[in-house]
């Protein structure tokens, strides 16, 4: 299993401990560079930007950017990159990006097609990779590292895992969390598309150790079965700590794509019924709404107490 | 998108799966030359892209050319689940010996295609116990992983090869295509030993539309939904009174939800995406004011970086334009949120500190 906390923040023995390397795959455009800047202002370390074209140039007058990933790598060291680019070029992006030896690989883009997402998979898997998304937020330490498009306001440094497939829910229920004192130590965005990069167990298997961990919150939605899955691996290995569900979508019609193009309903696979009958097994008690998750939260602490 | 029984089976036909013959038509002038060419007896068939046809009645079994003209504007005049008819389809009718169920689809939690076969078709699969699952990949499905499921499905001699002839053709259309799915329920074998696909459901990847000029024929859109798309918006019509409008998927579902749990009925799920700006909010609204069910707007947008007074420049924009005369019941949080509720002071835009809030007043609201 890969460490993530290794890849995010490194060891005190490394040179850039809590201020890794992260790249930016096409930072010249405008969403890539709004971004960019954001997570600079947050504390990450961009130390490059790639751009086909623009190499030589420098992002804001001090972020180096080059023509390929290969490039970047070779001047930065950096193992970590953040894409940018439209979803139809996002299968090309993501391969550079995997063979110039990148281990962590934020796919932002909504829309990719999910044969190029089983692609990348395949040959993340090949190298040891991990990527996360596509159509994801990011993944965050909060008041460390910031590799996404999240606003910054609605996290703090705290001891509560959170794993997602939507973004706002991620924004809205943190910023529940934060104002009840739940402070977050990790927060995953899995993404909204039928194919992920980290599912949801995956994302759980990464968070699941974390020695200083005293929370778990879980925001599902509509399509798939990621969130049974989980579900089922919880029960299986006794996971104690306390957590927390949500799922959006109990009144959607049954197959009609929900916006995401993973949250959608095919006879009964995919259901929220299901998902919160798997939740119930694993005494798991699963919120109605966003501002109910703290407080279920707090009463799974007290209980554990 | 979801393609229509009829439009399926051209695919199938394209890639050589054997079928009935079968004619596709929108009027009964046009069925009637069908029923000619076709010849008696063959079923009428509604096609609608939801299933459970049968039960609804819009598959009936024809003779002559009296119960022609009875069922075909029967058929014709089905509503299914909220589905109106998109066309007729007659296919000729057949002797079937058994009926058997093959599918592929996307499996999302193993991420990768797999074959789904029974030897029991024609009903729902999640009704079926007996389920040969075989995960295959990237959808590449070589003849020796074909007859292996053959046998599986105790098939033998010239059903065997059928089936191993069909499973590799349906694999090859769902990979090339860029399928979801790929459906054939019932897969019947018929009195002479062949094989012969009766229905067919196929679902595609949305996102690789732009690689399939091919299947724009079989894309289905409202005006509506033509320009939410446009705008980059995701919209699902939906048949309740009030509009449901937010950025982010999981944040107007999330919203619904919560409107249904207090009595609500939303007409719409509209997500006009990442970053909320007057121009789209003002779209958005454009867009609703189309719909003519609808009696009010409830709005959830959650930006950290959004200026709430942006959105509220559109409301009011809305209302000097008369485009809309519509109470609108918003959630914003963002910046800026106690100057744009003084900008909306006297308007029919009301904004609320808390979702709950929001819904309360416009379940009330609307009941007025």
């Amino acid at each position: 299993m890969t460490d993530i906390f290794k890849l995010l923040r490194g060891d005190p023995q490394d040179s850039d401990y809590k201020k890794k390397g992260v790249i930016v795959q096409g930072i010249t455009g405008a969403y890539g560079s709004l971004h960019a800047k954001n997570m600079m202002t947050y504390g990450t370390n961009i130390v490059a930007g790639v751009t086909p074209g623009k190499g030589g140039q420098k992002f804001e007058g001090k972020v180096p950017i080059f023509n390929t990933v290969k490039d970047a790598v070779d001047a930065t060291g950096a193992k970590i990159s953040i894409v940018f680019v439209p979803a139809k070029f996002f299968l090309g992006a993501a391969k550079e990006a995997l063979e110039a030896g990148i281990k962590l690989l934020v796919a932002i883009p909504e829309h990719v097609p999910v044969r190029d997402t089983m692609e990348v998979i395949d040959l993340a898997n090949k190298k040891g990779a991990v990527v996360i998304g596509p159509n994801t937020p990011g993944i965050m330490i909060p008041e460390l590292i910031k590799i996404g498009i999240m606003p910054a306001t609605p996290f703090k440094a705290g001891k509560i895992a959170v794993l997602s497939k939507s973004g706002t829910l991620l924004y809205e229920i943190s910023d529940a969390l934060t104002n009840s004192g739940f402070g977050q130590s990790i927060t995953i965005g899995v993404g909204g598309d039928p194919i992920n990069g980290t599912r949801m167990i995956d994302a759980f298997d990464m968070v699941k150790d974390i020695p200083d961990m005293e929370g778990l919150v879980v925001i599902g939605e509509i399509g798939g079965d990621s969130e049974e899955m989980l579900a089922q691996r919880i029960i299986d290995i006794g996971f104690k700590k306390p957590t927390v569900a949500y799922i959006a979508g109990r009144s959607a019609p049954k197959e009609k794509r929900m916006g995401h193009a993973g949250a959608i309903v095919m006879g009964t696979y995919g259901s929220a019924e299901s998902k919160v009958s798997m939740f119930n097994k694993a005494n798991i008690p699963v919120a109605k709404r966003p501002s109910q998750v703290p407080v279920l939260l707090a009463g799974k602490m007290q209980q554990s107490d | 998108m979801q393609l229509l029984e009829f439009q399926a089976k051209e695919l199938f036909r394209e890639y050589g799966i054997n079928l009935l013959p079968s004619i596709a038509s929108t009027t009964i002038e046009e069925g009637r030359k069908h029923a000619k060419e076709l010849g008696y007896p063959f079923v009428i068939k509604i096609q609608v892209p939801v299933g459970g046809r049968g039960k609804a009645g819009g598959i009936q079994k024809c003779q002559n050319d009296d119960e022609f003209e009875l069922k075909y504007p029967q058929v014709l005049g089905l509503t299914i689940k909220g589905e109106k008819a998109r066309a007729i389809l007659l296919e000729k009718m057949a002797d079937i010996k058994k009926e058997l169920y093959l599918s592929l689809f996307l499996n999302r939690s193993k991420r990768c295609y797999t074959i789904i076969a029974s030897p029991e078709g024609g009903m729902e699969i999640e009704s079926v116990k007996n389920q040969i699952i075989r995960e295959v990949g990237l959808g590449d499905v070589s003849e020796q992983v074909a007859r292996e499921v053959a046998k599986e499905m105790k098939l033998e001699g010239k059903a065997a090869d059928y089936f191993v002839d069909i499973l590799q053709k349906l694999a090859k259309l769902t990979v090339e295509k860029e399928a979801e799915l790929a459906e054939i329920n019932p897969l019947a074998i018929m009195q002479d030993g062949s094989l012969m696909a009766l229905d067919g459901k196929f679902v595609t990847d949305d996102n690789s539309n732009f690689r399939h000029d091919e299947l724009q024929k079989y894309q289905e859109k409202t005006e509506i939904e033509e320009r939410a798309e446009k705008s980059g918006f995701s919209l699902v019509e939906l048949d309740g009174d009030i509009a449901v409008v937010g950025n982010g998927a999981g944040l107007v579902m999330s919203t619904l939800d919560m409107l249904t749990d207090n009595g609500g009925k939303p007409a719409c799920f509209l997500d006009v995406g990442g970053g909320a700006t007057t121009d789209s909010v003002y779209e958005a609204l454009t867009l609703i004011s189309k719909m003519n069910r609808v009696k009010g707007i409830l709005v959830n947008l959650y930006g950290g970086i959004v200026k709430t007074t942006v959105v509220a420049e559109a409301f009011l924009k809305a209302y000097d334009d008369k485009l809309i005369n519509l109470p609108v019941f918003a959630r914003l949080k963002g910046t800026e949120s106690e100057k744009a509720k003084e900008m909306l002071k006297g308007s029919r835009t009301k904004i609320y500190d808390s979702i709950e809030e929001a819904i309360n007043s416009a379940v009330m609201g609307i009941k007025k």
